[in-house]
């Protein structure tokens, strides 16, 4: 594929889209001059068909779930269905602005109604706020309730919250931004967290425990039960993680777990657009306990049945506002309408789905001869391959692997996360691929180790189908160029 | 096989100490650690003048895939910091014993040397995290 | 099953394959006592006809008024190619490019957009975006705490003409860091901060916050601001209107050393209102305190052949490698929304960016002309401001509000609950998107309410 521009090597000084601005201006009158700009920003000079090719062949350089089987693990890359897109993008929301009154937004509230009691019931949990932005802002909001709850109490002697090595990095980055220190939790030799461990460490300090069940490691967290009751005996309180709710939606209920709070990634169980990272969306559930606290606004009735806005006057302890107005709204509605289209039926069978794929392509992996980190689990709905071995001999790494397979067609698989094993591939094929799909992967799999063994140069110079042939990230680091510069 | 100089202290943290005879100490991170990390994208050093606890968090080391904190081997005032560094981090990977040296201190209580790892003690714990 | 594409014949062999009779037999390591009864709660699914049924109905009963208000949401004209291009599923169904070789299209041009977003600011870099204007004055506020190592105090300076409900997102996420936000009143002729009502010797100050234009759609003394608080150790934190920035100094040049850090709200490059979001929010800052910045940035590199590729760098910074340690919790970018923006930025170039700020500035200004010919009504500050300003009115804002919405107008936003000193006030804008019927339509509604 031939080198694309940048935009700004396509721009001509004076080249104008007429066609968007051309009958619009006007004075600045009651601006001075020393308040007004000099120069111009050096945005693209372009005509609309220079704009619309570029963007458009730039888009032509990325794998995605539209064009390529993404097993990218724990993202949940599954089809986002085009309805969700189209009906979000009616012009009755896209043109709602943030600030209308309550009486001129009763379509979409009503919307994120339904959508609230809907994961109210799928989790468990007895409330629901859907501002959050993002998993890590789920994250923020959960321990920041958890704190508020402590505060609330008068409990200042919680200071830890306890992550598993296994976690996700945002985990224990999220325990910082709430002003606790974070104390890692081993995990046993069969992917659970190991309970010795935790009792050992728990106790008065402890503010509370950040879960994720199914693992970061692919596996159900067995012991759930039992690790609720030693947290919770001395006073803290668990928090889910709900990156991998795909796995169990409507198996298992968080809320029955003996969760306090959850937040929820719209933008992988319920289907929502990853859009080339973001935006997420990562609503909130809690416990009774955790109700006052919620971040605000929520959406709540009035007397005569019509929806509003909570705000601080309804929930004066809540933890605050996490966005200027209600999250990402557009992303909310996407989520909505594609749980419509599942109903209780299609939900259940998500995870049926999700763990099928995953325990066949984990058999199929296995029977041609990989290792799997966890060989004697059930995969959930994403399992995990260590290619260990194979570093050693012949000496080909999972960045290998994850490079060459983007020469067969596949988006690589996550790679050396979790951290605690060694050369990694974290597998997730999402309950919507096929077998032929499943299966065409597993040969191309076969087929990089045949290549392997043959000659390791092979894989250590892949990708070689791609715009580009591996980049070096080290002179990215080094000399940092972060955009273009005019010349002079 | 990692460089371990026998004139050098260690520390478990695979801080190296240089100790320089005149109430000062060098210090960088060892050859093994510097191969852990990988490439050296770069280097956040202590302010000179800042008084530093042993054991405290003083410097970071960053590479492409890891970024790794740098711990006071020793109490006492930051007195140099290599400024080479700003510009060639990679000098912690070519030359971690030498030009690649990270601060320098002055020392406030020389009784802490006692803490110090020998080069044989820090290589058998090296030998040993490699299994 | 919708979206399911597996056979009865696929779902046999697969079983056989993992060894199991049933679905239900994976799922044995699952302790029995926990599993869930049936979702009773959540209807039966339905077909998209079906649910394009519910969702037309409900998106008309959104009432569509016209929009006379900004408050940092703005309705501006978007170029049909921009969302054309932007749901293409090769940018909608992608992911974070963590597979650099795979995702050169999103990396070149978030590259693009970081290009923009600095150049726009007069900025030295940008990232790859936050998630709204909001979260972004709050990230701002925690590097300025890591950026400026010689101050001690933790101490920001916060004006109350920023945006009252960033002002609560930036209280809620910067709690537990032992931050002080003090706010500083505004000038009540002015609707701006006085540089003569600063203090002539502050204690130590992390940072100052300078919002530009500000809540009011009142101009800052940028300059001023800017200069007071680098002569006293501060920081500048900037938050800025993208469309003003076509006509508006920059923050890159405020003062003799311009701003330090730069945020604001995305929304008006190309992203519909839609209730508040997604929008996504910018961040800039100058190179020297680039490794303090949060969220993704993009860098250009080269391949092994030599040729020139894009990565995300600085990742150490990041969740994912750093965790207890790093410089937030943030994971994504608003990627989708950047493109957007991206689009939207090349389709008006730098002469059509500009003639959309001039209109939006020419349309308030007519629309204040003609409501403050009312009598009654009059604009309340005197400073200059841009797109946006302060009216008073002869009777309480909510009943006009609501006669005016009977009318079929939204006629801007009421600041007396954020500002109990100002009831009987209206934040009114116009921008490029109202014509000169609109603005005679509001101004006879107006007339007839207060009639």
């Amino acid at each position: 594929m031939s080198n694309e521009p940048l935009i700004f090597e396509h721009s001509r000084p004076g080249r104008v889209n007429r066609a968007q601005s051309a009958h619009l201006g006007g004075e600045l009158n009651g601006i001075p001059e020393s308040l007004r700009r000099k120069h111009p920003p050096r945005l693209p000079e372009v005509s609309e068909l220079d704009a619309v090719r570029h963007y458009t062949r730039l888009s032509q350089k990325n794998f995605s779930i539209d064009t390529h089987f993404y097993p990218l693990g724990s993202c949940t890359m599954k089809y986002n269905p085009r309805a969700c897109n189209t009906l979000a993008s009616l012009p009755g929301f896209l043109g709602q602005h943030p600030l209308s009154a309550a009486r001129d937004s009763q379509g979409i509230l009503a919307c994120l109604w339904d959508l609230q009691e809907m994961l109210k019931e799928v989790t468990g949990m007895c409330a629901v706020s859907l501002t959050p932005m993002a998993g890590a802002q789920g994250e923020f909001a959960g321990v920041a309730m958890i704190r508020a709850y402590h505060d609330a109490r008068g409990d200042a002697a919680r200071t830890e919250i306890l992550v598993p090595d296994a976690a996700h990095g945002t985990n224990p980055a999220t325990a910082t931004m709430c002003g606790y220190t974070v104390r890692e939790i081993p995990t046993d030799d069969q992917g659970d967290v190991d309970v010795a461990a935790l009792k050992a460490v728990v106790g008065p300090h402890t503010a509370g425990i950040m879960l994720t069940n199914p693992s970061t490691l692919g596996v159900f967290e067995r012991r759930i039960h039992e690790i609720a009751g030693i947290v919770h005996e001395a006073g803290g309180l668990l928090y889910y993680d709900g990156a991998n709710l795909n796995a169990i939606l409507g198996k298992v209920k968080p809320g029955d777990m003996g969760f306090d709070v959850i937040h929820i990634n719209l933008h992988k169980t319920f289907s929502t657009p990853h859009g080339g990272g973001g935006p997420g969306s990562g609503p909130v559930g809690v416990s009774e306990r955790l109700h006052p606290f919620m971040p605000i606004p929520v959406v709540g009735r009035d007397d005569n049945n019509a929806f509003r806005w909570l705000d601080e006057h309804d929930l004066p302890q809540s933890i605050g506002r996490l966005s200027a107005h209600m999250g990402n709204t557009g992303i909310l509605l996407r989520a909505y309408i594609y749980a419509l289209m599942l109903g209780r039926e299609g939900m259940v069978r998500i995870a049926d789905y999700a763990t099928l794929n995953a325990n066949y392509l984990m058999a199929c992996l296995r029977d041609a001869g990989f290792d799997m980190a966890l060989p004697e689990r059930r995969a959930t709905h994403e399992f995990i391959l260590t290619l260990k071995r194979q570093a050693k001999e012949p000496g080909v790494t999972a960045m290998d692997f994850a490079k060459r397979l983007l020469d067969y067609g596949f988006h690589a698989p996550t790679t050396y996360f979790p951290l605690i094993i060694p050369e990694c591939l974290l597998i997730e094929p999402t309950e919507t691929e096929s077998k032929e799909t499943l299966d065409a992967f597993v040969e191309a799999m076969v087929t990089i180790q045949a290549e392997a063994e043959k000659d390791v140069e092979t894989l250590k110079g892949a990708p070689y189908s791609l715009p580009v042939r591996r980049l070096d990230d080290v002179k990215a680091a080094r000399e940092l160029d972060l955009r273009w510069q005019a010349e002079a | 096989m990692s460089n371990t100089p026998s004139e050098l202290k260690y520390t478990k943290s695979h801080e190296w100490v240089r100790i320089e005879g005149d109430g000062t100490a060098t210090v960088g991170i060892s050859d093994h650690a510097q191969a852990l990390l990988g490439d050296m994208v770069f280097v956040e050093l202590p302010e000179l003048g800042s008084a530093l606890e042993a054991g405290e968090e003083c410097a970071v080391v960053e590479s492409v895939k890891a970024a790794s904190d740098v711990y006071a081997p020793l109490t006492g005032e930051v007195v140099a910091a290599n400024e080479l560094l700003e510009d060639a981090p990679e000098t912690v990977n070519t030359d971690a014993y030498n030009d690649g040296w990270l601060f320098r201190i002055k020392l406030e209580d020389e009784t802490e040397l006692k803490e110090l790892l020998d080069a044989e003690a820090y290589a058998e714990l090296v030998a040993e995290e490699d299994h | 099953m919708p979206f399911i594409p597996h056979t009865e014949n696929d779902t046999r062999a697969m079983l056989a394959a993992c060894g199991v009779n049933s679905i239900e037999d994976l799922f044995d390591e699952i302790p029995p006592e926990l599993r869930a009864d049936a979702l009773n709660g959540i209807p039966a699914g339905r077909d998209e006809l079906a649910v394009s049924r519910l969702l037309h109905a409900r998106a008309a009963q959104n009432a569509q008024p016209l929009c006379f208000a900004g408050a940092g949401a703005y309705e501006h004209h978007i170029p049909a190619a921009v969302w054309e291009i932007t749901t293409r599923g090769e940018y909608y169904s992608a992911y974070t490019p963590y597979q650099a070789e795979a995702s050169q299209g999103t990396l070149q041009l978030l590259y693009e957009f970081q290009t923009m977003v600095a150049e726009l600011t007069a900025m030295e870099v940008a990232n790859a975006s936050l998630y709204d204007g909001a979260t972004a004055l709050a990230e701002a506020v925690l590097m300025a705490v890591r950026a400026n190592r010689k101050s001690k105090a933790r101490r920001i300076f916060m004006p109350r003409t920023v945006h009252p409900r960033y002002r609560d997102v930036v209280a809620a996420i910067v709690r537990h860091q032992g931050i002080t936000l003090e706010l500083l009143d505004y000038d009540s002729a002015g609707g701006h901060i006085a540089p003569a009502s600063l203090p002539t010797e502050p204690a130590d100050i992390t940072a100052l916050i300078i919002p530009q234009p500000n809540f009011f759609g009142a101009l800052e003394d940028t300059d001023a601001l800017t200069d007071w608080a680098h002569a006293h150790g501060a920081l500048v934190i900037g938050v800025v209107n993208p469309t003003a920035m076509a006509v508006i100094a920059p923050p890159g040049e405020w003062g003799t050393a311009g701003a330090d850090i730069v945020c604001g709200e995305g929304q008006p490059l190309g992203i519909p209102l839609a209730s508040g979001g997604p929008y996504f929010g910018f961040m800039c800052c100058k190179q020297k305190i680039v490794r303090q910045m949060p969220g993704r940035i993009i860098g250009a590199t080269v391949d092994l052949e030599g040729k020139r590729g894009y990565v995300l760098t600085l990742q150490a910074r990041e969740q994912h490698i750093r965790r207890s340690k790093a410089t937030s919790n943030i994971c994504t970018n608003q990627g989708l929304m950047t493109i957007a923006a991206t689009i939207y930025m090349t389709l008006m170039g730098p002469a059509g960016l500009e003639r959309v700020a001039r209109q939006c500035h020419a349309n308030t200004r007519a629309l204040v002309q003609r409501l403050s010919e009312i009598d009654g009504v009059e604009i309340l500050f005197d400073r200059p401001a841009f797109h946006e300003t302060v009216l008073c009115l002869p009777r309480p804002t909510a009943e006009v509000l609501a006669g005016l919405s009977e009318r079929g107008i939204f006629g801007g936003f009421d600041l007396s609950a954020d500002y109990p000193e100002l009831d009987n006030t209206l934040l009114v804008c116009a921008t490029e998107t109202k014509s000169a019927e609109d603005l005679d339509a509001y101004t006879d509604a107006l007339r007839e309410v207060l009639g």
